[in-house]
């Protein structure tokens, strides 16, 4: 793999992620990550948008009229979004019903729009795809680590099997429901970003 | 010849032609998937009224036979009580009635039959906090205990309003009288306040407007159907 292709896949990870440095796609972050089944679903699908979103909009970067190309871009995005969604209702019914609004409003999310304009606009094919795929991948595992911690510690289970055993709660443990909220997502969030930034130094501000 | 791309003639053409392409997309994969969710769809509603009636975790492949060897007719009612239609036999006249159409002249009810014991399911919709919720309760032949209760929501409050869709808050519902006698219906109150009233039982905490919605729904379609139970009692 060519550097800049690498680099393309790799910096959104961490050095450049959508969450924790671009802080964008913030709001499905906190609303889906109750759980983690829902977060992971939500991770993945994000992905294939962001990669099929960036490697078209790269594709017929040359040909978009400047005046509307954020509104083809929203229409690529909404089309791919729409598409998920059909492809779910119809294969994983369950997992759609959990998600039930959030999948449509990836359409707003911002790191779709955010690297459509900043990346793909003015990149070649195969990198636009590698950052796509990156940055999904790099919203994806933020969202993962939030929902396994906040099911873990709200509800003692993952992915729905009981982690935490029954002898705890005999012991007086008991599931902390602040962690099944909103606000408790911001605040995790807040405290892997306070974390990514003293392992990764070299940040700029 | 290098196409001028800024030309107000190429931005219509061009969007034009990118409108047609997606429409074309969005209907073929519409079409092409449409009988696989409609499946779904249907599977999912008969889980939902299974789940009313104590039939949990059913696997999906055997819906449909469980469904078959339970409900045994699909009636419409009216608020007066009046019988719009059989639905014998499994016509699937109630069944094939959406949720958004159920009105006061247009009452759905299942029919069913658990270990010899006649039951029947009551289907509602009604409003949580941020979009619809609906339910189904089952009722023994009595035309007002409680034999089990199933609910769901839309887009309530993932950890909160969300909870009604749990086993937890529905349990609470089994054996409990849906309508007394002087015509008292059932009621979701405060969390904690319920104290083991027969005709009460607990919202979520940090979710009254999902428990008030609730409360809501159960009020409004009891009293529509107060009229058939009436007629079924006798």
């Amino acid at each position: 793999m060519a550097t800049n292709n690498k680099e393309a896949f790799l910096t959104p990870l961490s050095r450049n992620n959508p969450i924790l440095i671009q802080v964008l796609g913030i709001c499905s972050a906190l609303a889906v990550t109750a759980q983690l089944e829902p977060a992971i679903v939500m991770g993945l699908s994000v992905t294939v948008i962001t990669a099929f979103s960036n490697a078209i909009i790269s594709l017929i970067r040359n040909t978009i009229p400047k005046r509307v190309r954020i509104i083809i871009q929203l229409v690529v995005v909404a089309t791919l979004v729409t598409i998920v969604s059909l492809l779910l209702r119809a294969f994983m019914y369950d997992v759609s019903v959990q998600l039930s609004v959030y999948i449509g409003l990836i359409i707003t999310n911002c790191i779709l729009m955010g690297r459509l304009e900043a990346f793909a606009m003015s990149n070649k094919f195969v990198p636009s795809l590698l950052d796509g795929i990156g940055s999904g991948l790099g919203y994806a595992w933020i969202l993962v680590v939030v929902g396994a911690i906040r099911e873990l510690l709200g509800s003692g289970t993952l992915l729905g099997f009981r982690i935490i055993p029954q002898a705890a709660y005999d012991f007086g443990y008991a599931d902390n429901g602040m962690m099944t909220m909103p606000a408790m997502a911001l605040i995790l969030v807040g405290c892997i970003v306070w974390v990514h930034r003293s392992i990764v130094k070299d940040i700029e501000d | 010849m290098k196409l001028n791309t800024e030309s107000n003639v190429y931005t219509i053409v061009y969007v034009t032609i990118v409108v047609i392409i997606v429409a074309f997309l969005l209907a073929f994969t519409y079409a092409g998937l449409k009988e696989r969710s409609d499946i779904n769809e249907q599977i999912n509603k008969k889980q939902q009224i299974l789940a009313s009636l104590n039939q949990r975790n059913i696997a999906k492949e055997s819906v449909d036979s469980i469904y078959k060897s339970i409900v045994k007719a699909d009636l419409i009612v009216n608020q007066a009580g009046e019988i719009i239609k059989e639905g014998k036999n499994q016509d699937q006249d109630g069944f094939e009635i959406a949720r958004k159409d159920y009105s006061k002249d247009c009452l759905p009810i299942y029919q069913c039959e658990i270990e010899g014991q006649k039951k029947y399911v009551l289907p509602m919709v009604g409003k949580g906090l941020w979009g619809s919720i609906w339910g189904y309760i089952s009722l023994n032949e009595d035309g007002k205990t409680i034999y089990g209760a199933y609910f769901a929501h839309e887009s309530e409050t993932a950890g909160l309003g969300a909870l009604i869709n749990e086993q937890k808050f529905q349990k609470q519902f089994e054996n409990q009288t849906l309508i007394d006698t002087d015509g008292t219906i059932l009621e979701v109150v405060k969390s904690g306040q319920a104290g083991g009233s027969p005709i009460k039982c607990d919202g979520i905490t940090g979710a009254t407007l999902t428990s008030n919605g609730v409360n809501q729904m159960i009020q409004t379609y009891v009293k529509f159907f107060q009229a058939y139970l009436d007629s079924v009692k006798q």
